[in-house]
């Protein structure tokens, strides 16, 4: 298979606005008659599904929640970044684009990367319309602020909940085009397989989860749009139900999956308490504004304060460690989150941590109170530190926040052309479903901005290029061989999983596979314990199909047979990601192996060996995956390593 | 701070379908650890059950930090617990006693059906939302988003409202299961923006027809739905709600 | 489509004629309390008596009189009917019970203050009322030039009877009760509930409910203070 990524000819600035005049379009009345099915209604399928639907497409939408505005993309914090320069700080699109490309480590595509910043004013002008309530100043106009570090103002913002409203303005659209009879909603449906016709992607069967009957979908093209997989790690900031199995399905039906070890581990999160911990929660990073990060100096106060013989407070001045001023005093506190995160868990590994469990390090306020006054804090961060108070019980005001790492977003994921197209024709991905922007880091408040951008202002167009091959192509019929069989292999899935009949629940299963992950393919990977891994989680595969426990039936309302689903798919999907971490031997963005890095410990990337965008053909279980190589041509900007120091 | 670990007593509303009449089931738990969230005392109940070869209880949840709104449980007499302006998902043990007995039901309204237990169909939310939650704004069609001041008091204000997460708590705890919180909410953020101004009129009545179809109850103003509400929407919006209802309604021409 | 149709259909045009009756009956209230007010002169109810007079015999006041009894059987049957779409907008109730109130007492108990009222007015109005127009033995008296039925002996009488006198005071504290919720709520359904207007509201509500039913209940107290 040959990699084709389908860049447009022509300088990097006018690509875009080139080839959306060239694309081959397709007429009003024809639109009427193709159908495209959206898995997944977050920020880039809403968007998606409510674009296509204006256009004239008939659309089916489906999520597995009970509602589309309950996605994951709703409890994204910070921002939104578009170059609009509204600051007059000198802000512009090449300014977001080189940003973006040297914050992801220089392995993602330029030409996706510049289409992105260049819509990105457009989704902020769309949200407005659609009444999202975005922070202004008082003259009436629109606020920003600067976020993750960036020199400039560009970061758009609601508060401490840009996600959940730019989201519900996403599902406003929806429900618009739902109203209309243009979009068929499908709410509490989970897709369980990808159904190929002559080499196409003609349909999904997907599970009623509440009567659990298995339903047959066809349209002209799929697009999956069912966010990342951070849930491998079993612990993270994603959603309970955030799953890989979309994906991994149209994975196994011969999508090449891009990337997938590059996972962005965030710096602000509230550090696990017990075994009984189902997810974690992320503080949002604007706290590194004002909170220095700190671990005492020495194991022994380190040791008294996990036994909780000392507090906080009882630390001298002198005792203390700013680990991230001292060692990059020209970004300190602010330094990018996979810097942030793997000086926590160095501190930690160095037996300084400071919660109960050893994994924490402080986020101390102190001194931001005494210089702004509580007032002005509280404005900032009152309603963090209120969250914060209610999950913990302790009052940030009065003692420093305990934070760790957590798995945050992953940026690799289905691999995409410039069309966002897939290796299957007629199956689009995006979103965080595709691996396409944020190369081997991500930026903060460039999610928000790569959702909506893919889902408003890039998918409407380019899916047009397909569908114009398909205007004859007519009602396409679920009652075809395709069909039928596609539907057989889910229901002879579902009966093995219900047949086991063994004796652990899938939680203790999926709890296992993220232990496994965290630790051997989390923040620092190394080839012994990669490979260690890969063993691991073949061996826990493996007694997950001889000895998982699911109630219930399958004709039923049954949410353990679900997580079963989506279990067993990370169980393949981890191995793929540690396959992937082995390959890549240098260490870039999220991705951080103890074999490569500098004297002084930072992460050394390899241009000359690894400037390429790993894509992993499934070959089955039992084979090893076979792996394309994208390279990356850098034409706009200079390949340096970055520095913080 | 008080125990670390603390035994309870759980009666939980069990129903297998929609049609089943469902019973309340007592459960015992000992050693929950006061730092866990409600959530996942839930889930310990559950995998106590799943290894005992019995059925877990179903209960809705997802992102776990309250803010998709999926979380719903009835529990003491109150919609998301003991606790104000939080959701189920972010209360947590710390705030009950050892030895206390929990009682957990589904939120209960005729246009909320149980699914299983302590799931509940909320898709009347979206068939309100759907009725004219929106801007009828296309894809492409926005001047810029700087072309329109809008007085940061009238966004802050539209915020608040906008803040509503969907939860269905203001209809679990009124004592009438009326939606009025929830359609005001909506209602008022665009009320307030001007971009809400053309289809003002038509939405008001579009939404509030579609919630009076789906056969929740009157708004009697006790308040309830504002004191649980986890996002403190205040029922200032549901006084909006009347007055544009009024005002479109007694405006020839719609 | 037709909007009045609309609006008396929809949950809010019948909670908009709970309001506007509502707040009728409140206005009527107030009258009613200046009038009675009149029988603690102590003039041997001669105020009184005009007053009542006045009142059976004015066009003007008997349409409105007319128009209150339609009020209050429409703020019933609106009642009637609001609650029982409540029930079934909740076919099954709750067992747990909340520890710490969410509501005010008044506002969930609307509907069994109100029978207690309506149970109230059928007794108050077989007393009063009917008695004032039927009563065989109400004399007349007569005042300079004017000769009228002299009502006062028969409030006075009744409110000799301690029990009847407790009765009443009781009832006020009802009325209270219903009046403390009624108000507020009437103006929060005619969409007045907001910014400055929402404390406004509240303070002359609270005040409106406790001294007007606690000034009615006055009368029976020092009348039968002054009969025994």
């Amino acid at each position: 298979m040959k990699l084709d990524a389908k860049i447009p000819a022509g300088a990097l600035p006018e690509k875009w606005t080139k080839y959306r005049s060239t694309v081959r379009l397709v007429s009003p009345a024809n639109k009427r008659k193709i159908d495209i099915i959206v898995v997944g209604t977050g920020l880039a399928g809403a968007s998606a599904a409510a674009s296509l639907a204006e256009l004239g497409y008939k659309v089916k939408a489906f999520c597995f929640q009970d509602s589309p505005r309950r996605a994951h993309s709703i409890a994204a914090q910070g921002g939104i970044n578009a170059a609009k320069n509204y600051q007059n700080d000198g802000d512009s699109v090449f300014r977001l684009f080189y940003d973006t490309i040297k914050g992801g480590d220089y392995r993602a595509r330029e030409a996706n990367v510049h289409r992105l910043a260049e819509v990105s004013g457009s989704i902020i002008d769309q949200c407005v319309a659609q009444g999202v309530p975005f922070a202004r100043e008082y003259g009436g106009l629109l606020d920003n602020r600067s976020f993750g570090g960036t020199q400039v103002s560009r970061t758009f913002y609601a508060r401490g909940q840009t996600g959940q409203q730019l989201l519900l303005g996403a599902y406003s659209a929806l429900s618009r085009q739902i109203e209309k009879g243009q979009v068929e909603m499908f709410s509490r449906h989970e897709m369980v397989e990808v159904v190929m016709v002559d080499g196409k992607a003609r349909g999904i069967i997907a599970r009623d989860l509440v009567s659990g009957k298995l339903e047959r979908h066809s349209g002209h093209a799929v697009v999956i749009a069912s966010g990342g997989y951070g849930n491998v790690f079993y612990l993270s900031t994603n959603a309970m139900g955030s799953n890989v199995t979309a994906a991994w399905k149209a994975h196994k039906q011969g999508a090449l999956f891009g990337n997938p070890c590059f996972t962005q581990i965030h710096p602000t999160c509230l550090p696990q308490t017990g075994e009984y911990q189902s997810k974690l929660t992320l503080m949002s990073e604007s706290l590194r504004n004002d909170g220095r990060v700190w671990v005492p100096k020495t194991k022994e106060d380190a040791k008294a304060i996990q036994e909780g013989r000392k507090k906080a407070s009882d630390i001298a001045e002198a005792d203390r460690d700013y680990y991230l001023e001292r060692k990059y005093p020209a970004f300190g506190n602010l330094v990018p989150r996979d810097v942030a995160s793997r000086a926590a868990k160095e501190a930690c590994d160095e037996g300084r941590g400071v919660a109960p469990t050893g994994l924490a390090v402080f986020l101390d306020f102190r001194d931001a109170i005494n210089r702004l006054g509580k007032d002005v804090i509280s404005a900032r961060y009152g309603n963090l530190f209120e969250m914060y108070d209610k999950i913990t019980g302790d009052n940030p005001y009065e003692t420093p926040m305990k934070i760790y790492p957590a798995v945050h977003y992953t940026m690799g994921g289905l691999w995409v052309d410039y069309n966002l197209m897939t290796t299957v024709p007629g199956l689009y991905a995006i979103g965080e479903a595709n691996f396409s922007d944020h190369g081997a880091n991500r930026l903060g408040a460039s999610a928000l901005m790569q959702g909506l951008a893919d889902g408003y202002f890039v998918l409407p167009y380019t899916i047009g290029d397909y569908l114009a091959d398909e205007i004859g192509t007519g009602k396409i019929s679920t009652d075809g061989d395709a069909f039928v069989q596609a539907e057989q292999i889910v229901t002879e899935r579902q009966k093995r999983l219900m047949g086991i009949k063994g004796k652990q629940s899938v939680e203790s299963f999926h709890r296992r596979l993220g232990k496994i992950m965290w630790e051997y393919c989390g923040m620092a990977r190394n080839e012994e314990g990669l490979t260690k891994a890969r063993d691991m989680i073949r061996a826990l595969r493996d007694e997950f199909w001889s000895d998982v426990r699911i109630p219930g039936t399958m004709e039923e309302f049954n949410p353990e047979l679900d997580k079963a689903g989506r279990v067993a798919d990370f169980l393949e999907l981890g191995e793929l990601m540690v396959i992937d971490a082995l390959v890549r031997k240098e260490s870039c963005g999220g991705h951080f192996r103890l074999e490569s890095q500098t004297p002084e410990g930072e992460a050394k990337r390899d241009d000359d060996n690894f400037a390429f965008v790993s894509a992993w053909e499934f070959n089955g279980l039992e084979g090893d995956p076979i792996l394309h190589q994208e390279n990356l041509e850098f034409e706009a900007v200079k390949l340096t390593q970055r520095s913080y120091k | 701070m008080g125990k670390e670990n603390i035994g309870l007593t759980l009666k939980v509303w069990r129903q297998k379908n929609e049609a089943d009449k469902g019973h309340f089931e007592t459960y015992k738990l000992s050693e929950v650890s006061t730092h866990a969230s409600f959530l996942e005392m839930i889930d310990v109940l559950n995998e106590q059950l799943i290894v005992e070869g019995k059925d877990p209880v179903a209960f809705d949840h997802d992102c776990r930090e309250g803010i998709c709104g999926m979380c719903s449980m009835y529990i003491n007499g109150r919609a998301h617990g003991p606790q104000s302006a939080t959701t189920t998902c972010q209360l947590h043990m710390r705030h009950f006693n050892d030895g206390e007995t929990i009682t957990i039901e589904p939120w209960r309204a005729a246009p909320f059906p149980v699914i299983k237990d302590l799931t509940v169909d909320r898709s009347a939310f979206d068939q309100i939302m759907a009725a004219g939650g929106y801007v009828s704004v296309n894809t492409g069609n926005a001047p810029d988003g700087n072309a329109m001041p809008i007085p940061k008091e009238d966004a802050d204000e539209a915020f608040n409202a906008a803040a509503c997460i969907g939860c269905g708590a203001c209809v679990a705890a009124c004592k009438n299961a009326s939606a009025m919180l929830f359609v005001s909410a909506k209602v008022s953020q665009y009320a307030l923006l001007p971009q809400g101004q053309p289809e003002r009129k038509e939405r008001v009545l579009k939404m509030v027809a579609k919630m009076d179809e789906l056969g929740f109850g009157n708004c009697t103003n006790t308040g309830a739905c504002e004191a649980e509400c986890p996002k403190g929407i205040s029922i200032t919006n549901i006084a909006r709600l009347n007055r544009e209802f009024l005002s479109a309604s007694l405006t020839p021409g719609h | 489509m037709n909007n009045l149709t609309t609006l008396l259909k929809s949950s809010i045009g019948r909670k908009l004629m709970m309001a506007l009756t509502g707040l009728f009956l409140v206005l009527f209230l107030l009258i009613h309390l200046i009038g009675n007010l009149q029988l603690l002169i102590p003039d041997g109810g001669e105020a009184f008596n005009i007053y009542a007079h006045t009142m059976g015999n004015n066009p003007l006041i008997q349409i409105v009189s007319k128009l209150n009894f339609l009020f209050i059987i429409l703020h019933v049957i609106y009642s009637i009917w609001l609650s029982r779409l409540n029930k079934a907008a909740r076919p099954i109730g709750y067992a747990g019970k909340p520890a710490q109130a969410t509501s005010t007492l008044s506002s969930r108990n609307m509907g069994i203050l109100g029978t207690l009222i309506l149970a109230f007015l059928l007794v108050h109005l077989k007393g009063f009322w009917y008695e004032f127009k039927t009563g065989a033995d109400i004399m007349m008296v007569t005042y300079g030039t004017e000769t009228i039925p002299d009502v006062f002996p028969v409030v006075a009488t009744a409110y000799s009877n301690v029990w009847y006198a407790a009765f009443y005071v009781i009832m006020m504290g009802v009325v209270g009760f219903h009046l403390y919720h009624g108000f507020q709520s009437a103006f929060q359904t005619l969409g007045l509930g907001y910014n400055k207007y929402k404390k406004l509201i509240q303070t002359a509500g609270t005040l409106f409910a406790i001294l007007v039913p606690a000034l009615f209940a006055l009368i029976p107290i020092v009348m039968y203070i002054q009969n025994a």
